[in-house]
């Protein structure tokens, strides 16, 4: 027998990331986790080098958002764990696969109030699908394993793993776990898959018997790679397809059968397809609130099928005729089988082209709008993204922050492939989008990213372009600058009588020496005629990060727009619109 | 049990249910529990835990409050945490619970010879003799312990503590007929 390995705990940690096929964390050493950093020195995995801890874990989301691939960070203990856990907050709020590394004080030393000590277990356990304190040096190869297991199995999220100074110094025997031995150590960790076969009749014929079905996607879609059998689905029933905030992608807008996004922002067509339906099949969404507004209001007519991969999801919110637990693709797949065997019995579908006539008829009525500028007024918001949209190179990754300008991209921006929209949804994380931008490019360098931002989010992390341009990891940001906290305001110009609280942002920094001073382009623009040049020239770019800042519209709204609290029939139009009301019944 | 007892420290029963939980006895995962609950605004009544058989697991028996949050979503979230390998609901009609009592009594005069009769009509035990008072404890159902309570509580409770219900599932029993009990219908 071959002589034992014999590793520090710190070779071990790297190594175990090796053998999972981390090739891109995202991170920043200090005083606990210094050990581990010594053998990433040799390490084939890249570490990119952030300036914010928060940057680290962003990175890692829009990293994992791209590929599918979990997302890794490394950071230290106390101050960089607690800067932790948002991004960690927000992957779990997402389901983004995501492994998190943090170095703590030596066990010696745990629970003595100890310089950069804190609670990163307690603090994190809310926050992260599991978390778990190595106390062994020899338990290292064991707890990388199972967190990248049960980081990307089920319901994706996040993993810590939090790792004492001394358990990465000392030594032990390099072993590396089987997946027998993975699942044995996890006797409370079982995920289903596949869907009850009695159910999958049921929803089949469910399907096949409504008059106005809708399809209502949720993020669920891309995570389980569904995205081809529910177009099969769609295609097979003719039936109205939503794509959620988090699904944007996972059916192409450019599709007759996709009316956009549902919720608070949604389009007011997607938004009444819902209300109107007799039959709502969730595939991989959690009727979420910004979804269903007031949920004893919502889609009341409709019967639920719940295609969901977490049990817990069937009936939190709304009770389901239907509850599907299982993979989403697997289930769409038995559904599609399903319906094709009722069918070759003699089954016949319903007519549903009233129904879809009826559904057309809306989105003729209530397209899109908004008042173009007027001769020498400030730019349109919408304008702007449309312009970003129509010239941006094939398979652009677009990325947004949260606020206006991350409504106005999941609105106008044209979706037509899963995995090109990254934007932190459950958690509404504000300076999410720079970070992720640059965590997109480096899981997929070969494809242009833009991060759409506003003016507030981007002065919370925009720092992190420091870290693009050190790394070479070269990302476009379109700054939409109304120098308001843009929703805020708008809040409270309709729900507060037009009281502006602390939402004015006018001080802000010059944009475009900011972005120079971080070693980027910076492009301004402020009339219409130079949209076009300033977009073209920062596509062109591709050896520095360009940052423009298109000075917007200080005024402009979101709509549609559900009220908080409200049904979604009392959606607000645009006013516009209005007057047309009468014609969404 | 037919005295009703507005006392019940319960509440409504049918709004509490039992569920045992197999965990892995592993450092915080009581924390993950309580945490779990704590976050999704569920109520717990009671609260016992231990090692069970096997030293790898700890078996949890909870009461818990579903007038708020159904019992499925209770039970689903629950078994998203890791460490929780299984979780039992049990039926109270199906399974034998019990739950211990102790309690320190003034008993000054003749009133000890009182309350140490009525701790001989509940098989209660004392545990400790004061000049002025007793401590006595009893386990039994926790309908038998609330009755006990009312009853002490005429003399005078100085301190009383319960230690929260313990349950396990009736076993079951050949039936004369030869069939399982329970699958009768």
């Amino acid at each position: 027998m071959s002589a034992k390995e014999i590793l520090t705990g710190a070779e071990a940690l790297i190594r175990s990331l090796e053998m999972e096929n981390v090739e891109t964390m995202f991170g920043l050493p200090g005083g606990c986790i210094l050990p581990a950093y010594d053998p990433l020195l040799k390490s084939s995995i890249r570490h990119v080098l952030v300036r914010h801890e928060q940057g680290a874990g962003h990175m890692a989301q829009g990293y994992a958002h791209v590929t599918g691939r979990p997302g890794v960070a490394m950071v230290t203990s106390g101050p960089a764990a607690t800067n932790m856990v948002t991004p960690l907050c927000d992957a779990f709020m997402d389901s983004i696969p995501m492994v998190c590394i943090t170095g703590q004080v030596a066990t010696s030393a745990i629970g003595t109030d100890a310089f950069q000590e804190c609670d990163t277990i307690g603090i994190t356990r809310s926050v992260t699908k599991h978390n778990e304190l190595i106390m062994r040096a020899e338990d290292i190869p064991m707890a990388v394993r199972q967190a990248f297991h049960i980081a990307t199995t089920g319901r994706p999220g996040p993993v810590l793993l939090d790792v004492p100074k001394d358990i990465l110094v000392n030594k032990m025997e390099w072993n590396w776990p089987t997946d027998q031995e993975v699942l044995d150590a996890l006797p409370g960790y079982r995920t289903v898959t596949e869907g009850d076969a009695k159910q999958i009749k049921a929803a089949a014929k469910l399907l096949l018997s409504s008059e106005r079905p809708v399809l209502y996607l949720g993020g669920g879609v891309l995570k389980a790679r569904a995205a081809e059998a529910v177009k099969e689905l769609a295609e097979m029933l003719q039936a109205p397809v939503v794509t959620t905030l988090m699904a944007r992608g996972a059916f192409p807008d450019n599709h007759p059968l996709c009316y956009g996004m549902p919720g608070m922002h949604g389009t007011a067509t997607a938004i009444t397809a819902m209300q109107k339906a007799d039959l709502l099949c969730a595939l991989g969404a959690r009727f979420d609130d910004r979804v269903t507004g007031k949920v004893a209001g919502f889609a009341p007519e409709a019967k639920i099928i719940h295609v969901d991969i977490d049990p817990a999801e069937q009936g939190k919110v709304r009770k389901p005729d239907v509850p599907l637990t299982g993979d989403c693709r697997v289930i769409v797949e038995e559904i599609i089988k399903a319906i094709k065997e009722l069918q070759a019995s003699g089954t016949a579908q319903v007519d549903i082209t009233p129904w879809r006539s009826r559904v057309n008829g809306w989105r003729e009525q209530f397209p899109l709008v908004y008042e173009p500028s007027e001769p020498g007024g400030r730019l349109k918001p919408q304008f702007c993204l449309e312009r970003l949209r129509d010239l941006a190179p094939a398979g652009t990754i677009v990325c947004a922050g949260v606020g206006q300008h991350q409504m106005w991209t999941s609105l106008y921006w044209e979706f037509n492939e899963p995995y090109t929209w990254v934007n932190s949804g459950g958690l509404g994380t504000m300076g999410f989008s720079v970070p992720a931008a640059i965590g997109a490019k480096a899981g997929q360098p070969d494809k242009t990213v833009w991060a759409i931002d506003g003016d507030g989010c981007f002065q919370m992390t925009a720092q992190e372009l420091v870290t693009a341009t050190t790394e070479g990891i070269h990302v476009k940001i379109a700054i939409l600058n109304n120098t308001y906290l843009g929703m805020v305001r708008q809040w409270q110009e309709m729900f507060y009588g037009e009281r502006y609280s602390e939402v004015d942002l006018a001080g802000c920094p010059d944009f475009v020496k900011w972005a120079e001073a971080m070693g980027c382009v910076g492009i301004r623009v402020e009339s219409p005629e130079e949209i076009d040049a300033a977009i073209e020239r920062a596509n062109s770019i591709n050896d520095r990060s360009v940052v423009i800042e298109f000075r917007v519209e200080e005024f402009e709204k979101v709509f549609p727009m559900v009220p908080a609290g409200a049904a979604n029939d009392d959606v607000l139009l645009h006013p516009m619109q209005e007057s047309r009301r009468e014609f969404l019944k | 049990m037919s005295t009703l007892n507005t006392n019940n420290p319960y509440g409504d029963s049918h709004k509490h249910h039992i569920l045992s939980v197999i965990v892995q006895n592993r450092p915080g995962v009581l924390a993950r529990v309580s945490g779990l609950f704590a976050r999704r605004g569920y109520n717990i009544y009671s609260l016992a835990v231990a090692p069970s058989y096997d030293a790898d697991f700890s078996r949890i028996t909870m009461v818990v409050d579903i007038s708020a949050t159904p019992l499925e979503q209770i039970v689903q979230q629950l078994f998203k945490l890791i460490d929780v390998v299984e979780i039992t609901e049990l039926d109270p009609r199906k399974s034998v619970e019990r739950e211990m009592l102790m309690a320190s009594i003034e008993v000054e005069g003749d009133r000890r010879a009182q309350v140490v009769d009525l701790a001989g009509i509940y098989e209660a035990k004392v545990l400790d003799v004061g000049s002025a008072s007793l401590t006595i404890s009893l386990d039994d159902t926790p309908e038998k312990l609330d009755d006990f309570e009312e009853l002490l509580r005429g003399y005078g409770i100085v301190e009383s503590q319960r230690t929260g219900r313990v349950a396990l599932p009736k076993l079951e029993r050949e039936s004369p007929k030869g069939g399982t009990k329970g699958k009768a219908s």
